[in-house]
């Protein structure tokens, strides 16, 4: 980038301290080379001191004032008084014009990066194409647009609101929402989720919410205040700076009082004041704790900012510490490892046509909308079609009475006057009807008409095509314990977990046991941490709950981190989960830890990296080996450094 | 109540000087400066004047960091 390009970017401040930086350095320069001795000198040496070091002497005197002594502004404007005081003219004045520079360049690296970070989270829409009665188009703000009104969404353009479309087919492009631009067509009656770019055709949509009320509000509000929710290690660092500023100032005052006293008395040498005054005031430099106290949270935003580039909301930072100690995942089946959509598979054992069996199971299920249920109708409204070409079927609800739900279990019903039960094997025992059993993969409808057994109707939920690269790819990032649990039967959930290679399952839970068996999971994960497993005691490892956030919200709650899944639209999913991935894809799991673990390990190459250049330099500093521009470089260099390696956790694309 | 506003800070450790003055201040029950977002919210107290506390705030926040704005 062309300096001009650098300056251009700054902001008002940054260029008048630049300007200032620059106009000290040549003076400096300048004065150094003249030959002149004395108070002249100092006089001279005024001249570039004020013009770079006016306002943190100002800030240094207000502090004074307003009783708030311990800042950076004080501790340079000390060490560079000191300085000049001892005669160290150039010194004083290079000192402050390293630290203005520093700022300068951290003021920029901060701002530029909080630009490039928000800018990743910016699927804001500016305005909405609201159309009037008379079908004239007006640009408003997207916050003026009420529900039901009709928007216009050209090709390029953002929805701004969530809607449903009205007029226009087209191709909607998600990346901004879930970090993948996998095209999603959409048609008259179908919903839309603002944030999406509509690519190819003119929309003409009804609004069916607030603007406030929208996906793309409620995600950029949780990203807003995600970095207000504080990690262990960033409360750590704010109390750690609160109390090491004073305790670095007191330690430089007994650097420069102590040492000298103990010299005049007990050592009977003299008392080398300016040294042990020159000492202390290299301490003071050094002391800062800027590196930490901004680094950290920087790279907790970057984290959290790239996982949202990825379509991974995390909804704090505490979250993203979590995340990365995760060493069980616990997955619920349906939804979450399938598609969650059923489809007849077959039918099986029937005495009867097929077809026929099928017709009256649906019409039995008629008044129920599980989605069993559904799959039934769907199934028998599809092979209607086919016998009756082209007549539209229907389910003609006036065949079916007395309809009894049996919960749990079924439904009985009469169809056409013939009883006919539909439900699962405890159904069949309990009206004493002996079932065949399935040996197929899936959930089984037994069917028994006319008090005697029909035949059963397979339904099956596909694996989605990411849940065993999801489940290997876990394994190698070093999670140890993948346990499913699942509402499905015994054999149905095996044969998914043998499909997956995951080897705990737990199937036949209601939703509640669901609850209880994670608790299990839970203490499990903490006992085996201490006994089994001693090498890693003490990292006691957490664990997830991956659901799909519609009826797994308890589960999702109790677990140490809730990591919720396609939460497209579903406000539930979002209330209830830490973790939301904006897409349904499971493979964004391991995705999600392992940006987690990349930032976590920065953050503490930070701490370390940050205070342990600090001490060293303070050591030298208290044995007089550390001059002036060590200790600048302790200060505004190891700062710069920091900055530097936090914007890194930035990088996600190729985790 | 809670609400947010839009302040201007430079450091971050003044950010988290602001917030400790804030949370200090009568009448706010829990604050959360922001500096990424450079935003803070306040939590006020049960019928507190929010007018009034946001004015304490202000001069307790350039108190600790002279160097501040915030945007009523």
């Amino acid at each position: 980038m062309a300096p001009s390009g650098v300056f251009s970017k700054m902001n008002k401040k940054q260029k008048k301290a630049l300007v200032r930086i620059l106009i000290a350095a040549a003076l400096m320069i300048v004065i150094a080379f003249l030959p002149v001795e004395g108070p002249v000198r100092f006089l001279l040496f005024l001249i570039p001191y004020l013009t770079v070091g006016q306002d943190v002497l100002r800030k240094a005197w207000k502090g004074i004032l307003k009783k708030q002594v311990f800042d950076e502004n004080f501790l340079m404007a000390v060490a560079t008084i000191g300085a000049i005081a001892l005669g160290e003219y150039t010194e004083g004045v290079a000192v402050m014009l390293f630290y203005q520079i520093g700022e300068l360049f951290q003021s920029y690296a901060v701002g530029k990066s909080r630009k490039n970070i928000s800018d990743l989270m910016d699927i804001r829409p500016d305005y909405a194409n609201r159309e009037d009665e008379n079908g004239t188009l007006v640009q408003v703000d997207p916050d003026e647009v009420e529900i039901g009104s009709v928007i216009v969404v050209k090709p390029g353009e953002k929805v701004p609101i969530d809607s449903v479309v009205v007029e226009g087919n087209s191709t909607l492009n998600t990346a901004a929402l879930t970090g993948e631009s996998v095209p999603r067509d959409v048609a008259p009656g179908d919903n839309v989720i603002s944030g999406c770019v509509n690519m190819t055709g003119l929309l003409r949509l009804r609004t069916t919410k607030e603007f406030g009320e929208s996906t793309v509000s409620k995600i950029l509000e949780l990203m807003e205040n995600a970095s207000s929710r504080k990690s262990r290690s960033e409360a750590f660092i704010t109390k750690f700076a609160r109390y090491y500023t004073p305790i670095v100032c007191y330690l430089a005052l007994a650097l420069a009082v102590l040492p000298p006293i103990v010299r005049v008395l007990f050592l009977h040498q003299p008392a080398n004041v300016g040294d042990w005054v020159f000492r202390a005031l290299t301490f003071l430099v050094i002391s800062c704790p800027c590196a930490l106290v901004i680094s950290i949270p920087l790279s907790f935003f970057a984290g959290i900012g790239g996982a949202g580039s990825q379509g991974i909301l995390v909804k704090g930072s505490n979250y993203l510490e979590t995340l990365s100690q995760v060493k069980t995942v616990v997955f619920d089946k349906t939804g979450t490892m399938t598609e969650g959509v059923f489809e007849v598979a077959g039918v099986h054992h029937a005495v009867m046509e097929d077809a026929r069996l099928l017709e009256l199971a649906a019409l039995a299920e008629s008044y129920s909308d599980h989605p069993i249920s559904r799959s039934l109708k769907e199934a028998y409204l599809r092979t209607a079609e086919h016998s009756q070409e082209g007549t539209a079927a229907k389910i003609d609800a006036s065949r079916v009475t007395d309809v009894t739900e049996h919960s749990g279990e079924g439904v009985t019903a009469k169809v056409d006057g013939i009883p006919v039960a539909v439900g699962n094997r405890k159904l069949m025992d309990s009206l004493g009807i002996a079932a065949v059993e399935c040996h197929s993969v899936g959930t089984v409808v037994h069917v028994a008409v006319d008090g005697k057994y029909a035949g059963h109707i397979l339904i099956s939920d596909r694996l989605k095509k990411n849940a065993k690269e999801a489940v290997s790819s876990l394994k190698k990032s070093g999670v140890g314990r993948i346990v499913m649990l699942t509402g499905d039967r015994k054999e149905a959930a095996e044969e998914a977990a043998r499909e997956l290679g995951i080897e705990e399952v737990y199937p036949e839970l209601l939703p509640g046991d669901k609850v209880d068996r994670l608790e299990e999971v839970i203490r499990g994960s903490e006992s085996s941490d201490g006994k089994e497993s001693p090498v890693v005691s003490g990292s006691s490892g957490k664990v997830a709950f991956v659901g799909d956030g519609i009826n797994d919200a308890p589960v999702l709650s109790r677990a140490d981190i809730g990591i919720a899944m396609g939460a497209m639209g579903s406000d539930a999913a979002i209330e209830a989960a830490d973790v939301v991935l904006m897409d349904d894809d499971p493979l964004k799991i391991s995705k999600a830890i392992r940006i987690s673990r990349k930032c976590m390990r920065i953050v503490y190459e930070n701490i370390y990296f940050a205070i342990g250049i600090k001490v060293l330099c303070l050591l030298l500093g208290a044995l007089g080996k550390a001059n002036m521009w060590v200790a600048v470089f302790a200060d505004v260099g190891v700062m710069v450094l920091a900055v530097l390696n936090a914007i890194r956790v930035l990088n996600v694309k190729k985790i | 109540m809670k609400k947010t506003y839009k302040i201007e800070v430079d450091c971050a450790n003044c950010a988290n000087k602001m917030e400790e003055a804030t949370n200090k201040t009568a009448g706010v029950k829990a604050a959360v400066v922001n500096f990424m977002t450079q935003k803070m919210s306040v939590e006020f107290e049960e019928g507190a004047d929010v007018n009034a506390v946001m004015q304490d705030v202000i001069k307790n926040c350039k108190v600790v960091e002279d160097d501040c704005e915030i945007y009523l």
